[in-house]
């Protein structure tokens, strides 16, 4: 399979691979996934409550390059955005940026479902209501 | 300067040896003849060249070289065995004995024989990838017909326990066939000594050209027949009509010939290069040898890298021509069934990679792929969640995933 030049630069340069301490309050971790189906993403976020926004994205990927570039890309966008911001991200953005193909698109959906998991776990953990995950794409 | 990719895929083809192509290239030119042509020069130079190439290949096999019936290759071969002998032993029986862990012609072959009203017998193999004689001995009944089991296995290179199978099959009175496509010309196989009454084999696997291979058919104790599979005028005693590729031919031919003469410093220069390959992939953390150690073929490697994903790994071998435990036959993935009949989960199938080294093969190239699988299963490692889930002693069967 012929991956996109920019599927290829997230994957050998892969941008915010790591982790943040899911202890912290401010840390919102979505672990999307599993690894039968060939794919786990964990995306963790930092918020800084008084802004809103999103001060740090790290992420860790088991699966293909597109999966890899995905989450990779999904952290860059989420650095600087606020939490409604990052909650409007739509997988098929992702899909354009990174030119990925009919078979590689549930790449992109697991990055949007990391993105709002990870929002979701920290809504939770302050005390916010959980928000309704859109099951669409399953 | 090492060249880029490097190719380590010859249990898919190897690629042609210099000195078979010289031997081709006079009949692809001026020796064009049909070997089938009585009453000219044309057809005598042809059908000499032939004859030659069958005294090599018997020479190789140690069977007499009117037991060699040229097919396209080692799917033909397979096919041909295997409804040749159900359709000509039909009154004796109508049971075939295979394994879960064959190539698809020999798979597909007996599905179709299932659909044509035969009974077929799908041994399970061990984590090693070996039958149980017992369960072989154990399947036999008096409708028994043919027990068809691959020599050496083309993912991880397991050698079955051929005499002994041979044996079983003989002590019921049934027919013993093998795939010999991945050992022959790789590692001594003898159909005397081995009690083999029918052998498919090919050229492209050593060092041959595509398109020609063989049928092994034992013509004395007992004395072989099938029914032919294609129709026409009646070619290699009848087994098998159409024109000769006395070309093709006399690549496998030669191929044979240089095998025998070389085998045993090849097996013993690549078994020792596979064995650096392994220990040294080894030495990687969770990572795993699929099949039999004890029991393979010199060439080959398949080992298995946990807690990174299959496809992501090919990604990041792409300096190397390896395949997969991923069948990438269609958009979906689907793990290696030869691997899932070993036991493996899916996941670790999806992660192995197989190594086929050949007779071109340098030690240059296996420092390089040491290094090149080395660097992308750790860095796929760093970027894992599930290596650092391992590495942080949480137990993985224990979560509940998202199913998606």
């Amino acid at each position: 399979m012929a991956y996109s030049d920019k599927v290829i630069d997230h994957y050998s340069n892969p941008r915010n691979v790591g982790t943040l301490d899911k202890s912290k309050k401010s840390v919102g971790t979505g672990l999307v996934g599993a690894p039968e189906c060939g794919d786990v993403m964990r995306l963790q976020i930092e918020v800084d409550e008084a802004t809103n926004t999103i001060t740090d994205a790290k992420f860790k990927t088991f699966g293909c390059g597109s999966a890899i570039a995905s989450s990779s890309l999904a952290t860059e966008w989420l650095k600087g955005k606020t939490v409604d911001e990052a909650l409007a991200i739509d997988n098929m953005e992702i899909v354009e940026e990174l030119a990925l193909p009919p078979v590689k698109i549930h790449c992109s959906v697991l990055a949007e479902d990391a993105i709002k998991s990870a929002i979701n776990d920290y809504r939770v953990k302050n005390g916010m209501p959980e928000l309704e995950m859109a099951k669409s794409h399953h | 300067m090492l060249k880029l990719p490097i190719y380590l895929d010859n249990n898919a083809t190897t690629p042609l040896d210099p000195r078979v192509l010289e031997a081709m290239m006079p009949y692809l030119t001026e020796v064009f003849g049909n070997a089938a042509s009585r009453n000219h020069p044309f057809g005598w130079a042809a059908e000499e060249a032939v004859d030659y190439a069958r005294d090599q290949i018997a020479g190789l096999i140690n069977c007499d070289p009117k037991e060699i019936i040229f097919t396209s290759g080692a799917t033909e071969s397979d096919n041909l065995a295997i409804k040749g002998i159900f359709e000509m032993y039909a009154q004796k029986g109508n049971h075939i004995i295979t394994t879960t862990t064959e190539h698809k012609a020999v798979l597909d072959t007996c599905k179709h024989i299932e659909k044509i009203g035969g009974k077929v017998t799908y041994l399970p193999v061990n984590s090693e990838g070996l039958i149980d004689l017992e369960e072989l001995e154990a399947a036999m009944t008096p409708q028994t017909i043919l027990v068809s089991i691959m020599y050496g296995n083309n993912e991880t290179g397991t050698i079955q326990p051929i005499r002994e199978i041979a044996a079983i099959a003989h002590k019921h009175g049934a027919l013993f066939m093998t795939d010999g496509t991945q050992a022959v010309g790789k590692i001594p196989v003898d159909v005397q000594d081995d009690g083999i009454d029918l052998m498919a084999f090919t050229a492209h696997k050593m060092y041959g050209p595509k398109g020609v291979g063989a049928l092994y058919v034992r013509r004395k104790n007992p004395r072989v027949k099938v029914t032919a599979q294609m129709d026409g005028g009646g070619h290699e005693r009848g087994m098998r009509s159409g024109t000769l590729n006395v070309p093709g031919i006399v690549g496998l031919g030669k191929a044979c010939e240089l095998a025998k003469q070389e085998m045993a410093a090849d097996a013993a220069r690549l078994g020792a290069m596979r064995d650096r390959l392994e220990k040294e992939l080894l030495t990687l953390e969770e990572s795993y040898v699929n099949g039999s150690v004890e029991h393979r073929l010199p060439h080959v490697a398949n080992i298995s890298f946990k807690y990174v994903e299959g496809e992501g790994l090919m990604m990041g071998v792409k300096d190397l021509a390896v395949s997969s435990g991923s069948a990438c036959t269609s958009a979906s993935l689907e793990p290696s069934y030869v691997l899932k009949a070993l036991g493996l989960s899916d996941d670790l199938a999806h992660s192995s990679l197989r190594f086929g080294l050949s007779r071109f093969t340098t030690d240059e190239q296996i420092d390089y792929a040491i290094n090149h699988v080395k660097e992308a299963v750790t860095k796929l490692r760093e970027m894992s969640p599930l290596w650092e889930m391992f590495q942080d002693g949480i137990d993985l069967d224990k979560i509940e995933w998202a199913e998606h």
